[in-house]
C-alpha cells in the first residue's frame, strides 16, 4: 500500500484541496489549533504553490514602517484604491475586514518562515504599499510546506481533487485522483483554495469567446476549476463575473503556461503597435506603462488572432527593461515587417502616417511627457517621436491571463454558502472567493493579501469546528 | 554608447557553452529580479541590461554557490526556462579558472580530477623523504633534519612561483572583467564581506541551502570559516616564524608561547575540523547544483588542506622524538603539494573570489 492509501485509510479533521499560499495559511493555522490536516495538492511537487509561487510581494495596511515597509498605508488609502481599481465591485465589509487583518499578516508571515526584502530594483513606488517576498512567490511557498510539515500537516501531490462528497449541508468526504488512482478522504471539514479555472482553456473559450484560445496563461496549468465547477455543479452560491479574466500584455512568445514575471514586455509607451493588419488600435502614451499594462491585455485581446507588434527604433532600444525574448530586429522597416509576418506596405504606410504626424518637442521617457502627435486616429498622447533611426526592433503582444473573476461566495469566516444558506463545514479561500472582494481589475499584490487573510480565518474556523 | 542589444539570448536555447549558458539564465533573472535580496549577483544583474562575456566572468566569480536563488526560482526544470542559477554560474566559474590559469595545462588536470592531487602530493613527500635523508641537517628542533638554508632553498621558489602564476590570472581577471583602478574603500569593503562570507548569509543571516535544500542553515559557512581563518592562521604562524628568525634573530624551535605556535595551533585545528566539516557537508549537498565534473579535484583539495594542518600538528606533538624526521617530511611535503597546486586547484578561488568582490564594491 502506498503513502497516498494509508492516508486515505485515515479519517481527518481537516481536508484542504489546493496547495497554494490560501491552502498553506489555512493549513498552518488549523494545525497550530490542533487539528489533523492532510493537503491535496493537484500540481506535482516540483510545481507545488499553484500562482502563488510566482508572485512577489503583498499589500499591507500598515501605521508605521513595518518589515519592509516605509512611512504608513491607512484603511482609508488601501480602501480608496481598492474602490478605484474595482470601480466599485466589491464587498465593502469583506474588504474592509480583508484591509485591516492585512497589518498583523506581515508578523504572522515573518514567524511562520516568510522572509521579505526591500522593494526590487524598478518597483520602487512600491516599497510603501507592498511588501515583497524574498526569493519571491516559491520562498514563500517552501517555507510554508516546512512551517506545515513541522507542524504534522501532511501533503500529497499529484493530488487532484474531483468531488466533495455532500449530505445537506455538511461535506462527508473529497475524492481525489493521486497519480491515477482514484481515493476517497473522509473528513470533518473541507477547505477549498484550488485557485480559479484559468488554466482550463476550454472553459475560458466557452466563457470569453473562442479568441480566448489564443490567451497565454502566466501562472500555473493546474488551476483548471475542477473543484470550483463541482461545486457550482452542487448548487454553491458564486460570485464573480464568470465571463471574465484579469488579462495584461506580455511577450507573445512566452510559454502557454507559467511564464510568469519574466515574460513582461515594457516597451508600449516608447513605441508604436500595430495589429496583423499593421494597422494601429489605440493610444500606446496614454499613460505609465505600469497602469497601462493590464487595459493592452484586453486592447490585444480585441485584434484579430489576438496579437500586437510593438516597433520602436534605435533611439528607444535603451528606454526600458529588455524583454526577456530579444527583439526581432532589422536594418529597415520592410525587412522588420518581413520578419515578423505582417504587411510590409500597411506597415510602413502606418509608421509613416505616424512619423508625419509627430511634433517637435522635449522628450522625457521618465515623464508624461506631453509629447503627442497631431492629426492621428488614434493618436499618442505622450513619448511620441519619430521611428527612423534604424536598426528597427519588434515585440510580440499577447494576452497572458492572470486569473479568472469566478468563485464561491464567502461570508467573514471565509465559509462557503449553498443553495440553502452557508455550509456546515466548507471553507474557501484565496483565488477561488476572491471575487468577492476583487469583482474587477487587480490591485499588486492584493491576491496574497486576500489568500492570507482568508486561508488564516479559513483555517482558524475549521479548527474550531472540529474541535 | 548604444545598448548592444545583440548581446541578447533566446531564452528558450539551452547552450553547452559555459559563458552562453550563464547569459541566458543571467537574462532570465535579470527580467524577474525575485532572488535580488539573496546575495551580490542579483543587484549586480540589475545594473545591466545586456551582458558581455567579462560580465558573466564577474558574476560567475561573485557567486558562492549558496543556492538559495535554486530552491526559491519558479523556472528550474521541469519549466522549459530549466533555471540552475548556482550549476549555471559555478561552470562558468570553474571554466573561468582554467581559462585564464597560467598555465591552463595543470588547471584543467587538478581542477578536475582527484588522482593527479594525490600523486603530486607523493612526488612532493617523496622528494622530502629523500631530501631529509640526503642533505645534512644543521640547528636545532626539526632543523636537526633539514637545515633552514635547505628549508629557503626549497619553499621560496615554490612559494613565489605560484604567487606569479596566481599575479598573472588576477591581471587577466582584471582585464577581461574590465575593472579599473582600485580604492581603498573597495578594498576594505572587499575584506568586510569576505570576513563574514556575506554572501552566504542568505542576505539576512539566515544562512545558505547547501546540504539541507529549502532549509536554510550556517552549517558551510561555519565550515568556511573554520578553514579560511585556520589557513590564515597557520599562514600568520609560518610568516612570524621567518619574522623571528630574520628580525629578531630567533630561530626555531619555538615553545609554546610564542607567536608561531599560538598562532599555529588554532589555526591547524580549525583547518582540520572545517575541512573535515566541510567534507561532510559535500556529501549531504546535491552535486547536480554545483560544477559538473569537478567535485574530484574539489575533494582532494580539501583532503591536501585538512592533511596541511593535521600533519602539521602531528609533527608538533611528535617534536623531539624519533619520530620528528618522518613527520617533518610529511608534513613539508603536503605543504609543498599545497603551495604547487595553489594557482591550479580550488585554493585559486579565494583569489578570485576575492578580486571579485573587490570588483563589485567599486561598482555599488
Ligand atoms: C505571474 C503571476 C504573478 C502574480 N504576482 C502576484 C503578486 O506579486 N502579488 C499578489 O498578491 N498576487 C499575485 N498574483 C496573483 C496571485 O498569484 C494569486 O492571487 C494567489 O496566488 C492566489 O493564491 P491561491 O492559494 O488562492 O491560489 P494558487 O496559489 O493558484 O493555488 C491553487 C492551488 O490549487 C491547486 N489545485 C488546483 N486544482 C486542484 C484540484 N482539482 N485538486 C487539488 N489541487 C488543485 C493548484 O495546484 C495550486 O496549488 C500573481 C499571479 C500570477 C499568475
Ligand atoms: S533564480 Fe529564478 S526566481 Fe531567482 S531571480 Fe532568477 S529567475 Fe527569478
Ligand atoms: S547561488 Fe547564492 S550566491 Fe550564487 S547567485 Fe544564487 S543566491 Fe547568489
Amino acid at each position: 500500500m502506498n503513502d497516498a492509501q494509508a492516508l486515505a485509510k485515515e479519517s481527518w479533521d481537516i481536508v484542504i484541496a489546493g496547495g497554494g499560499n490560501a491552502a498553506l495559511c489555512a493549513a498552518i493555522e488549523a494545525a497550530e489549533a490542533g487539528a489533523k490536516v492532510l493537503i491535496l495538492e493537484g500540481a506535482p511537487k516540483a510545481y507545488r504553490g499553484g500562482n502563488s509561487r510566482h508572485t512577489r510581494n503583498f499589500r499591507c495596511m500598515h501605521h508605521g514602517a513595518l518589515g519592509p515597509l516605509v512611512e504608513s498605508y491607512d484603511e482609508q488609502e488601501f480602501w480608496a484604491d481598492l474602490l478605484r481599481v474595482t470601480k466599485g465591485e466589491t464587498d465593502e465589509d469583506l474588504a474592509r475586514h480583508t484591509i485591516r487583518t492585512s497589518a498583523e499578516c506581515l508578523p504572522w508571515m515573518q514567524a511562520h518562515g516568510v522572509r521579505f526584502q526591500p522593494s526590487l530594483a524598478g518597483t520602487l513606488s512600491l516599497d510603501r504599499t507592498n511588501a515583497f517576498f524574498l526569493g519571491g512567490g516559491k520562498a514563500l511557498v517552501n517555507a510554508y510546506y516546512l512551517t506545515a510539515e513541522d507542524l504534522g500537516v501532511r501533503v500529497l501531490y499529484d493530488a487532484q481533487v474531483t468531488h466533495v462528497a455532500m449530505e445537506g449541508r455538511r461535506a462527508t468526504h473529497v475524492e481525489a485522483t493521486i497519480g491515477d488512482t482514484p481515493l476517497r478522504f473522509a473528513t470533518r471539514a473541507v477547505i477549498l483554495a484550488s485557485g480559479g479555472f484559468q488554466s482550463d482553456i476550454d472553459w475560458l473559450a466557452r466563457a470569453w469567446g473562442p479568441s480566448a484560445r489564443n490567451f497565454l496563461i502566466r501562472g500555473t496549468p493546474y488551476n483548471r476549476g475542477v473543484v470550483l465547477k463541482d461545486m457550482l455543479d452542487q448548487g454553491a452560491q458564486s460570485v464573480g463575473d464568470p465571463t471574465q479574466c484579469h488579462a495584461v500584455a506580455i511577450d507573445g512568445r512566452a510559454p502557454k503556461f507559467d511564464g510568469g514575471i519574466a515574460t513582461r514586455l515594457d516597451c508600449v509607451p516608447f513605441s508604436v503597435v500595430v495589429n496583423r493588419d499593421g494597422e494601429r488600435f489605440y493610444d500606446e502614451g496614454e499613460d505609465t506603462w505600469p497602469k497601462r499594462y493590464a487595459i493592452w491585455g484586453r486592447l490585444v485581446a480585441a485584434q484579430p488572432d489576438q496579437v500586437g507588434f510593438s516597433i520602436i527604433d534605435s533611439r528607444s532600444i535603451d528606454l526600458f527593461m529588455p524583454s526577456v525574448y530579444p527583439p526581432i530586429t532589422a536594418d529597415t522597416l520592410e525587412e522588420l515587417a518581413e520578419r515578423m509576418e505582417l504587411p510590409a506596405d500597411r506597415l510602413i504606410a502606418t509608421i509613416e502616417a505616424f512619423n508625419a504626424a509627430c511634433r517637435p518637442g522635449e522628450f522625457h521617457p521618465q515623464d508624461l511627457d506631453g509629447l503627442a502627435t497631431e492629426g492621428l486616429e488614434p493618436p499618442k498622447t505622450n513619448w511620441a517621436r519619430p521611428i527612423t533611426e534604424p536598426p528597427f526592433y519588434g515585440y510580440i503582444l499577447r494576452p497572458g491571463v492572470t486569473f479568472t473573476y469566478l468563485g464561491l461566495k464567502v461570508d467573514r469566516t471565509a465559509r462557503a454558502a449553498g443553495p440553502d444558506g452557508p455550509y456546515d463545514n466548507i471553507w474557501s479561500a484565496g483565488e477561488m472567493m476572491a471575487g468577492s472582494i476583487l469583482g474587477q481589475g487587480y490591485l499588486a499584490g492584493f491576491g496574497m493579501t486576500i489568500g492570507t487573510v482568508f486561508g488564516r480565518i479559513a483555517g482558524q474556523e475549521a479548527a474550531a469546528h472540529v474541535a | 554608447m548604444l545598448l548592444d542589444i545583440s548581446l541578447q539570448t533566446d531564452p528558450g536555447t539551452i547552450s553547452d557553452d559555459p559563458v552562453m549558458e550563464a547569459r541566458r539564465q543571467i537574462e532570465i533573472c535579470n527580467a524577474c529580479r525575485y532572488c535580488e535580496g539573496f546575495c551580490s549577483v542579483f543587484p549586480a544583474i540589475t545594473r545591466d541590461k545586456v551582458f558581455a562575456d567579462g560580465d558573466i566572468t564577474q558574476l560567475a566569480n561573485l557567486c558562492h554557490n549558496c543556492r538559495g536563488c535554486y530552491y526559491a526560482c519558479q523556472y528550474t526544470a521541469p519549466h522549459e526556462f530549466d533555471l540552475n542559477l548556482p550549476r549555471a554560474l559555478a561552470t562558468a566559474r570553474v571554466e573561468s579558472w582554467e581559462r585564464l590559469a597560467w598555465p591552463q595545462a595543470p588547471a584543467r588536470l587538478f581542477q578536475r580530477h582527484a588522482t593527479p592531487v594525490a600523486l603530486m602530493l607523493v612526488v612532493s613527500l617523496a622528494l622530502l623523504f629523500w631530501l631529509i635523508s640526503a642533505l645534512p641537517g644543521g640547528g636545532d628542533g626539526f632543523y636537526a633534519w633539514l637545515s633552514h638554508g635547505a628549508m629557503v632553498a626549497i619553499f621560496t621558489p615554490a612559494f613565489l612561483l605560484p604567487l606569479v602564476s596566481i599575479g598573472v590570472s588576477l591581471r587577466r581577471y582584471w582585464v577581461e572583467t574590465g575593472g579599473g583602478a582600485v580604492t581603498g574603500k573597495a578594498m576594505a569593503q572587499a575584506i568586510r564581506d569576505a570576513g563574514r562570507l556575506r554572501n552566504l548569509s542568505g542576505g539576512q543571516g539566515q544562512g545558505c541551502n547547501f546540504e539541507k535544500a529549502e532549509r536554510f542553515s550556517d552549517a558551510r559557512r561555519h565550515a568556511h570559516q573554520a578553514v579560511m581563518y585556520g589557513f590564515l592562521l597557520c599562514f600568520a604562524a609560518t610568516a612570524s616564524g621567518t619574522v623571528l628568525h630574520y628580525v629578531f634573530d630567533a630561530p626555531a624551535p619555538y615553545g609554546f608561547w610564542s607567536m608561531p605556535k599560538l598562532l599555529g595551533v588554532p589555526g591547524g585545528l580549525l583547518l582540520v575540523a572545517g575541512c573535515a566539516f566541510m567534507l561532510v557537508l559535500r556529501r549531504k549537498a546535491d552535486p547536480a547544483l554545483g560544477a559538473p565534473g569537478r567535485s574530484g579535484g574539489e575533494s582532494a583539495f580539501i583532503w591536501l588542506l585538512g592533511l596541511t594542518g593535521l600533519t602539521g600538528l602531528i609533527l608538533y606533538a611528535l617534536r623531539g622524538s624519533d619520530a620528528t624526521g618522518i613527520a617533518l617530511a610529511i608534513h613539508l611535503g603536503t605543504v609543498l603539494a599545497l603551495f604547487l597546486l595553489l594557482p591550479f586547484s580550488k585554493m585559486a578561488h579565494g583569489f578570485y573570489r576575492f578580486a571579485a568582490l573587490v570588483r563589485d564594491a567599486g561598482d555599488r
